[in-house]
């Protein structure tokens, strides 16, 4: 009886093609991964339909973190002008009466934000920069009138004199408005009244007018 | 080196018996390992990949002033106030307050869009003509590069109130300044809110049980 012979087939499939593949979608997640910088805060932007991409070049950077507690920091585009950065810290030291030591000066350089009121500036840059996210900072204090804020927006505005500064405000979903005002007053106080909140992305919702004028904006550059 | 060829003097092609073949190893590499450790690097990435760049959303806010002829007048037909209170709530009444606070309405961040485009229709509908105003506002519309440039000056008593609260969070403040922006609101102010709007906002959060 002739029997049907049934041809055995490999189970060792070639996986070269697929290790390919791997390792090309790895690739482009290693290059596209951007790694968030140590923040001492966690903040959760909100989002906003405004598609305008973040400045990070000479910016003052206003955090306010969800228990409404409110930090400074500032930084510029080249290397070459950190000396605007000491500028800042030298001024405060001078105005303040902070009697900071040249180390702690320079230390505010690598610290992330300032988030203590001024008696307390010279024991958190008397820290290391990376420690200090374990230290507890109050907030600067800020009032209806701006309160110490106000001060650090004005030593970074003389340091930065001549260059175009771009004021960002990042807060938490959770800060509370009265917080909100009481920043914008310090800005305001420095005659300021151009900022930039810092938002993450959102669609503009179907239907609305926005929604078709960018959808309309569309069509006509194609 | 004795030991090794056997052979004796004769050529190299015949091989006796005591030589062993030269086994042929497979260039084949078994890749398992290697794909396993690729995927849980691609998984590791995707998890902490940080795709979404940030975004800006430009404020700028007027000078203080005390001088009167220095404030923007906002015609009551065309202004609309907007509250912002405790839990997402917000607040809202058209022209000017009254006293009984019986235009005083509630509603939520999904049911104001719908109120800001209402009322942005009903100023358009009752759009007065007036040159001069107008003249300068078209032009400047033309000068932007709006589409609609001829009826830029239609909205022009529509005017957006805003009145965060107390309680209000600053996503409720970048929401609302958002539906600014998707609603093409052109004339909005951000005002502190007054003692008699707050006490509403407070009273009717209290019987509504909003804490």
């Amino acid at each position: 009886m002739p029997s049907v012979k049934i041809q055995k087939k490999s189970t060792v499939t070639d996986m070269t093609p697929f290790v390919d593949v791997a390792f090309l979608i790895l690739t482009f997640f290693i290059m596209a991964t951007k790694f968030k910088p140590p923040e001492p805060v966690e903040i959760t932007t909100p989002s906003s339909v405004s598609s305008a991409k973040l400045q990070e070049d000479d910016v003052v950077l206003i955090t306010m973190d969800k228990n409404n507690k409110v930090y400074f920091s500032a930084s510029v585009a080249s290397p070459q002008d950190q000396g605007i950065i000491d500028d800042i810290i030298q001024t405060a030291n001078k105005e303040q009466n902070l009697n900071l030591s040249p180390e702690e000066m320079a230390n505010f350089r690598k610290t992330f934000s300032i988030g203590v009121p001024f008696n307390q500036v010279k024991s958190l840059l008397a820290t290391p920069a990376d420690q200090q996210k374990n230290l507890a900072q109050p907030g600067i204090p800020v009032d209806t009138t701006g309160g110490q804020l106000t001060y650090w927006i004005q030593y970074a505005k003389q340091a930065f004199a001549g260059k175009r500064l771009n004021y960002l405000i990042k807060g938490d979903n959770n800060a509370k408005f009265p917080t909100f005002d009481n920043v914008i007053a310090a800005l305001k106080r420095n005659d300021q009244f151009k900022y930039n909140l810092i938002t993450s992305p959102e669609e503009a919702p179907a239907g609305t007018e926005l929604y078709k004028e960018r959808h309309s904006d569309k069509k006509t550059s194609k | 080196m004795a030991s090794i060829d056997t052979g004796g003097g004769d050529s190299g092609h015949k091989k006796g018996p005591g030589v062993k073949k030269a086994k042929k190893l497979s260039t084949r590499v078994d890749m398992t390992p290697m794909v396993d450790l690729g995927f849980l690097l691609i998984t590791f990435f995707i998890f902490t990949a940080t795709m979404q760049t940030p975004t800006t959303m430009d404020l700028n806010m007027p000078k203080d002033t005390q001088k009167q002829e220095e404030q923007n007048k906002v015609k009551q037909s065309g202004a609309l106030t907007i509250m912002l209170g405790k839990n997402d709530q917000v607040y809202y009444y058209e022209g000017e307050l009254k006293p009984d606070a019986s235009n005083f309405k509630q509603t939520t961040f999904k049911g104001i869009r719908d109120i800001i485009i209402n009322k942005r229709q009903d100023v358009i509908n009752n759009y007065v003509p007036s040159p001069d105003e107008d003249a300068k506002i078209i032009q400047r519309a033309k000068d932007n590069g709006d589409p609609d440039w001829q009826n830029a000056a239609k909205d022009r008593d529509f005017v957006v109130i805003i009145k965060p609260d107390q309680d209000a969070t600053y996503k409720n403040t970048v929401d609302i300044l958002d539906e600014m922006t998707i609603n093409n609101v052109k004339r909005f102010a951000m005002v502190k809110i007054t003692d008699p709007e707050y006490q509403l906002i407070q009273k009717t959060e209290e019987s509504a049980g909003i804490k």
